[in-house]
């Protein structure tokens, strides 16, 4: 039992920072139908943002959230407009390739001004231990990442369902064409998704940082995000929780009971299966194709 | 085509498909023919030894423009190619006692092999669906190969015997200048099977179905076996590329074959040109420079201004982001494509068009 409660409650906290990684990808290709590479770069960016402004900049911890959501809300903004918009209907390999650019150029970016050494970063969650049953005790901020998450993604399904903003990018991501005709501005709707995807990456970005380290790693965790959208559906929100808490909770079973080393690939074989089985995923919209 | 074209004026069908049509495309394969022969005996070795990267690169680079340029599978697993084919022809090469050219035609036979199999799903989805599928892949290669302890000896990574087959034998000090000849030799051959393979059937059927697989498959192009093909032969120019690099570098890691490598590839092809061979040509040179370029000319900074060189891979990879970026912004058809209009403003002068 000790365990298996220990396993699930680290997995659970890493499938919820999966799943805020996975819903600032799954917005993008929602919206702009981009396949954005550069996700795990955005959890890395938003890790290192809030260290400087927590640490280097020595700011209030809240001061310092405030600020580094604008540096994100800002930086999404610029690679949207700068970036991505010149490439609007251009092929998916281009669109794919460019936000593979990106990510090189993020991570290398991050790597002069920081250096490759993790930085050390004051705890920003209590660690106290929390007992859970008589013969288990974990971490109380793996905790507190999965409340954190659970309030970030609450916010974003309200605000997809009843303000204006988020009704909007549900009608672009329905149909672009239709979207403009009743008055929606579609370049509009594409900045705030570039936006909040950043700012939910740079959530889910301190939040590992914080359980971890920060350190290039929070780039390669990225990667992980793939798998958690294929098993969840490219263009499902609900799937990304779905998809996130099983790569989470299946990785860390792996992990724990076979063998750590195996458990990085564990999402990986776990998408091709998926891939053969359902290529749409659980939740995803099925897509017919016509010449 | 170039912009002077005014029409179409072949009087027979062997002069259309001829690869050269005027006098000034053979005057320069000739002057591209004496540059080749003359370039060992006019740098030294350090350049020649890049040079002989960038010949591995070519055929690597060439293979991943047939699946990605050509066929517009887009693949992410090039990384995991090139370790099937080096750990395949070291292994049969060390192992197995087969000589060195015969166990890299069979590196170049698995590794197609291989293709194959991880092209399968390519029969279901595609675009970005593929490009993730072929990221598990790359991943999954590369588990199995680091933690395989038969490819390996011992705790050391996987050492291979100097090249010799037959009489011939490599030696120390002309292992640059032999290389060069038998890699030169390599990569001139599989740039013309590339080159020839898409003046044959199988190599238009690829181009429908990059174009449009539908309708390709509509007018009678059978789109599994050209996709399944394609993976194929990619991946089997993949696997030269990575058999003469294990027999180049001596030893086969897994360290080499990691997803950078694939995106490495990757940005050779679109900085080159998508669906160009002498575009592919053109990135790997390109790619392969611009480190060892940045290099040389950062270091002599390196006096005044420690970071610099200490930072140096940070600023490498910055570059590396920023060139294919920019290729993607300003020219998405590459360097080839830049020649061309090179060669268009040339002729056109004083005119502009």
């Amino acid at each position: 039992m000790n365990t298996f409660l220990n396993l699930t409650v680290y997995g659970l906290s890493d499938g919820a920072i999966l799943a805020l990684a996975a819903l600032g990808f799954v917005l993008i290709y929602k919206s702009t139908s981009v396949i954005n590479f550069a996700q795990g770069e955005l959890l890395l960016i938003g890790g290192y943002t809030v260290y400087s402004t927590f640490v280097v900049f020595g700011m209030p911890l809240v001061l310092a959230v405030v600020v580094g959501v604008g540096i994100a809300i800002l930086l999404g903004l610029l690679i949207e407009r700068l970036v991505l918009r010149p490439l609007i209907g251009e092929n998916p390999i281009s669109v794919i390739m460019v936000t593979i650019g990106l990510a090189a150029l993020l991570r290398a970016v991050i790597q002069l001004i920081f250096g490759t050494r993790p930085v050390s970063q004051p705890d920003l969650m209590p660690r106290t231990p929390v007992q859970l049953a008589p013969d288990t005790f974990v971490p109380l901020n793996r905790l507190l990442v999965v409340a954190v998450a659970a309030v970030v993604l609450v916010a974003f399904t309200l605000f997809f369902r009843r303000s204006r903003h988020g009704i909007a990018m549900r009608a672009v991501a329905d149909d672009q064409q239709a979207a403009l005709t009743v008055g929606i501005s579609v370049r509009r709707v594409f900045a705030l998704a570039w936006a909040l995807a950043a700012v939910s990456a740079l959530v889910g970005g301190v939040m590992l940082a914080d359980v971890t380290e920060v350190s290039g790693r929070l780039a390669t965790f990225g990667l992980l995000v793939f798998p958690v959208v294929i098993l969840g559906g490219l263009d499902s929100v609900p799937g990304t929780i779905i998809g996130g808490l099983t790569i989470g909770l299946s990785a860390q079973y792996v992990s724990g009971y076979w063998d750590p080393g195996l458990a990085q690939i564990a999402p990986y074989v776990l998408l091709v299966a998926i891939l053969l089985v359902r290529p749409y995923g659980l939740f995803g919209e099925t897509r017919i194709e016509r010449v | 085509m170039a912009a002077t074209s005014t029409g179409v004026y072949f009087t027979s069908y062997r002069r259309e498909l001829a690869l050269r049509h005027t006098r000034a495309e053979y005057a320069r394969l000739v002057l591209v023919a004496v540059a080749l022969v003359a370039l060992p005996y006019t740098i030294d070795f350090y350049w020649l030894s890049i040079v002989n990267t960038i010949l591995i690169a070519t055929i690597g680079a060439v293979g991943l423009n047939i699946l990605v340029g050509f066929t517009g599978q887009i693949s992410l697993g090039q990384g995991g190619f090139l370790a099937v084919g080096a750990f395949s022809s070291a292994l049969l090469y060390q192992r197995a006692d087969l000589p060195a050219p015969l166990s890299i035609a069979c590196a170049v036979v698995i590794t197609a092999g291989a293709g194959a199999l991880f092209g399968l799903p390519a029969l279901r989805i595609k675009g970005l669906y593929l490009a993730i599928a072929t990221l598990a892949s790359q991943e999954i290669i590369v588990f199995v190969a680091r933690r395989w302890e038969f490819l390996r000896d011992g705790a050391s990574p996987l050492t291979v015997d100097r090249l010799h087959f037959g009489g011939f034998e490599i030696t120390r000090e002309l292992f640059e200048w032999q290389w060069y000849w038998i890699l030169l030799t390599c990569a001139v051959l599989s740039v013309l099977a590339a080159r020839n393979l898409f003046r044959s059937g199988l190599g238009r059927s690829f181009m429908a179905v990059r174009d449009q697989d539908i309708a390709a498959s509509a007018i009678g192009v059978n789109v599994t076996r050209a996709k399944i093909t394609a993976f194929a032969v990619s991946s089997g120019f993949v696997g030269f590329a990575g058999a003469l690099s294990a027999h180049y570098t001596e030893t086969v890691t897994w360290e080499s074959f990691t997803l950078e490598v694939s995106i490495l590839y990757l940005a050779m092809i679109i900085v080159g040109g998508l669906g160009s061979i002498a575009g592919a040509v053109y990135g790997a040179i390109f790619m392969m420079l611009v480190p060892v370029l940045l290099n040389e000319f950062l270091v002599p900074f390196g006096d005044d201004f420690p970071q610099v060189v200490s930072r140096l891979p940070a600023i490498e990879n910055a570059v590396f982001g920023l060139v294919i970026i920019l290729f993607l912004l300003f020219e998405a058809r590459g360097l080839d494509r830049i020649w061309q209009r090179v060669k268009d403003y040339v002729r056109f002068w004083p005119f502009r068009y």
